[in-house]
């Protein structure tokens, strides 16, 4: 995964789904990729290993002296409770998330109701942690499982249905595990807001420098606009260049002497969006360069 | 074909910004001006929601737990004027994210942990247990009719004992055995009681994931579950009839009773809640498939929940009090009186709470 851009980034299509609030707002929710969820599960499982390591010899040592027995009951429970609340209370709490989950700045939620509410009750959580059970740890017992207590046809069989339960994210388009099917949850990105600076607000003086003529903001609509923001918030030097160049171009202006094309393109972006929203404010909507309305 | 022209802005002062009078007030869009005017709202929707997150509801202020869904409104109106004016595509990003998170924080159940183990014990539990009664006696009659087989069959052939009882789980209970050290096996105490600590929790932990299983292979439309109500039916069958080959009925009933009405019941309710959602999926209804299937694991999954809590309750009586506790009719006082005791908290019609919104 890349790291996280200072704002925060429109969702693309394919990841977008809608939620529509009481108040009647579609809110858009993105969807978590695969990517991110498997390795959120891969941590959560390490976290569970390594607690279950470091738990034993601390019943070892500690518990031993004392009482044995009890000791190794106590252990017995523990792991039992460990691996099934584990996932259970950390989605109950107030992020909806374990810690695996919020590394990777995904949480659950509930999917959308007819009623309009998608609420997560502690229910659904309990749900779709319930049928983690089949999902992995009874694949993952029968890998454990000593093959002369198992014949080779019953864990193949365990490995097939395993197989089948692990890619069934990859094949429906909320991307749902089994267990989010049947508690009604999906698994969304959560990543905390972040208000960029504002592209438009400049300095007096490069305002001053670039005058544009109604030709030359006329030239693009939203969807350059949109390509332009994102090439200056990303701030990579040689699309920069070329972008600069290209409208440089289009719309045959001439570069001053000291001009760079940082400050070309923020002027442009400015004087164009300014365009675009007093258009706007008419009711005229210029999706791209080739709406000529 | 230069058109800059330095004469057309004027000659503003350079350092011009907030306190400039025809500075950036004159020159900024309507978007800027509108984001400088809201902004401070989204900042302290942000850090309200910061706060909430990281400590929880018991660190918002009165004034906060005010101001969070007047916040919450303003950022939603926001959102919509930015969606229909602003151009700037991370003040919408922003803001959807932004109010996202303040949905999920205003919406989401937020009722504390107390609360909600009382509201299951008092009201959840048996609602849940009630609305699915169809499929739990359905998943009875499987494990009924089951043993009631088994049970005839091996008292005809003690050899069919083999085809129903797993040889790990029989141990030395086989007919192979002599009457009398299976009679042993009903009332021996450990030679060390406590080993009995260990017992209960393996069997809990080993109880709790044979439940599930037959809750989550539900899904398969419930198919895996019949077969698996119906294998373990086979199973306590073939010990009962084996035991009762031997003259032993009574006693074996004691012995299985004690903790079975506990744990077979718990293990009924778990293959009902894992019928009820093969049913819901295979018959969805007016429904679609996932909602129907959503609908039947949530009031499943509140079941199952039970069912965990009655088999540590399982694992504790055979760990322990059916080891102490050696007495045929005491056993079966015991058993017999638990089974009343989860089909009355279970199954007695709850006055109705009209406060409660369905």
């Amino acid at each position: 995964m890349s790291s996280a851009p200072p704002y925060t980034t429109p969702i693309p299509p394919s990841d977008r789904r809608t939620l529509i609030t009481p108040e009647g707002v579609d809110l858009q929710i993105q969807l978590a990729d695969v990517g991110a969820r498997i390795g959120a599960v891969t941590i959560d499982l390490l976290i569970i290993s390594i607690t279950l390591i470091l738990s034993l010899f601390v019943f070892i040592w500690g518990g031993f002296a004392v009482n044995g027995e009890l000791a190794i009951s106590l252990f017995i429970l523990f792991a039992l409770f460990l691996r099934s609340f584990y996932f259970l209370i950390f989605e109950m709490g107030p992020k909806a998330a374990t810690p695996g989950k919020r590394l990777m700045k995904i949480r659950v939620a509930a999917r959308n109701t007819a009623m309009g509410r998608a609420q997560l009750s502690a229910n659904a959580v309990f749900a779709r942690n319930a049928l983690r059970e089949i999902e992995l740890f009874l694949p993952l017992s029968f890998l454990i499982l000593k093959s002369n207590d198992v014949d080779g046809m019953i864990a193949l069989l365990g490995l097939i249905w395993s197989g089948i339960f692990l890619l069934f994210p990859l094949f429906n388009k909320d991307r749902l595990r089994a267990g989010d099917m049947i508690a009604g949850t999906w698994v969304v990105r959560a990543p905390k807001p972040i208000l960029g600076r504002d592209l438009a607000k400049q300095s007096q003086e490069s305002l001053e420098s670039f005058t544009f003529t109604p030709a030359q903001v006329e030239a693009y609509g939203i969807h350059e606009l949109h390509v332009l923001e994102t090439v200056l918030r990303t701030q990579k030097i040689k699309t920069m260049n070329d972008v600069a160049e290209r409208i440089r171009q289009k719309i045959g202006w001439t570069q001053m002497a000291g001009e760079t094309d940082t400050a070309f393109l923020n002027a442009y972006y400015r004087a164009l969006r300014e365009r675009l929203e007093a258009r706007l404010l008419m009711g005229v909507k210029r999706k791209d360069k080739f709406d000529t309305r | 074909m230069t058109t800059h022209d330095p004469l057309s802005l004027g000659n503003a002062p350079l350092s011009g910004q907030e306190n400039n009078p025809i500075g950036i007030e004159s020159y900024a869009l309507k978007s800027e001006r509108f984001r400088e005017k809201r902004q401070a709202d989204w900042t302290a929707l942000e850090t309200l929601l910061n706060k909430l997150e990281s400590k929880g509801a018991r660190a918002l202020s009165k004034d906060d737990l005010i101001n969070l869904p007047r916040l919450y409104r303003s950022t939603l109106s926001s959102l919509s004027v930015a969606r229909a004016t602003s151009l700037d595509q991370n003040v919408t990003a922003y803001l959807e994210n932004l109010c996202t998170r303040a949905y999920y924080k205003l919406y989401g159940t937020q009722m504390g942990l107390g609360k909600r183990i009382i509201s299951f014990i008092s009201k959840d539990w048996p609602e849940a247990a009630q609305r699915l009664w169809k499929d739990t006696a359905l998943s009875a009659f499987l494990i009924f009719v089951s043993t009631l087989a088994a049970f005839y069959m091996v008292q005809a052939d003690s050899d069919w004992f083999y085809a129903f009882v797993d040889a790990g789980l029989a141990g030395d209970r086989t007919p192979a055995a002599s009457t009398e050290a299976l009679r042993a096996t009903i009332y021996d105490k450990p030679e060390n009681a406590d080993g009995l600590g260990i017992f209960a929790s393996y069997l809990f932990s080993n109880n709790s994931r044979v439940a599930i299983f037959a809750f989550a292979l539900g899904f398969a439309f419930g198919i895996p579950t019949i077969l698996f109500m119906l294998s373990t039916g086979f199973m306590v069958g073939g010990f009962l009839g084996l035991f009762a080959s031997r003259d032993l009925g009574f006693e074996i009933g004691g012995w299985l009773i004690i903790h079975g009405s506990t744990e077979i019941f718990a293990i009924i309710l778990a293959g009902g809640a894992g019928l009820h959602i093969g049913r819901a999926i295979a018959f969805p209804g007016i429904l679609s498939r996932l909602q129907s299937a959503s609908l039947a694991g949530r009031t499943s999954a509140l079941l199952m929940v039970g069912v965990v809590i009655m088999l540590f309750f399982a694992g504790l009586l055979e760990g322990f009090a059916r080891q102490l506790i050696t007495s045929d009719i005491l056993r079966y006082v015991i058993g017999i009186s638990l089974l009343f005791f989860w089909l009355a908290y279970l199954y007695i019609p709850r006055a109705e709470d009209k406060s409660r919104v369905k």
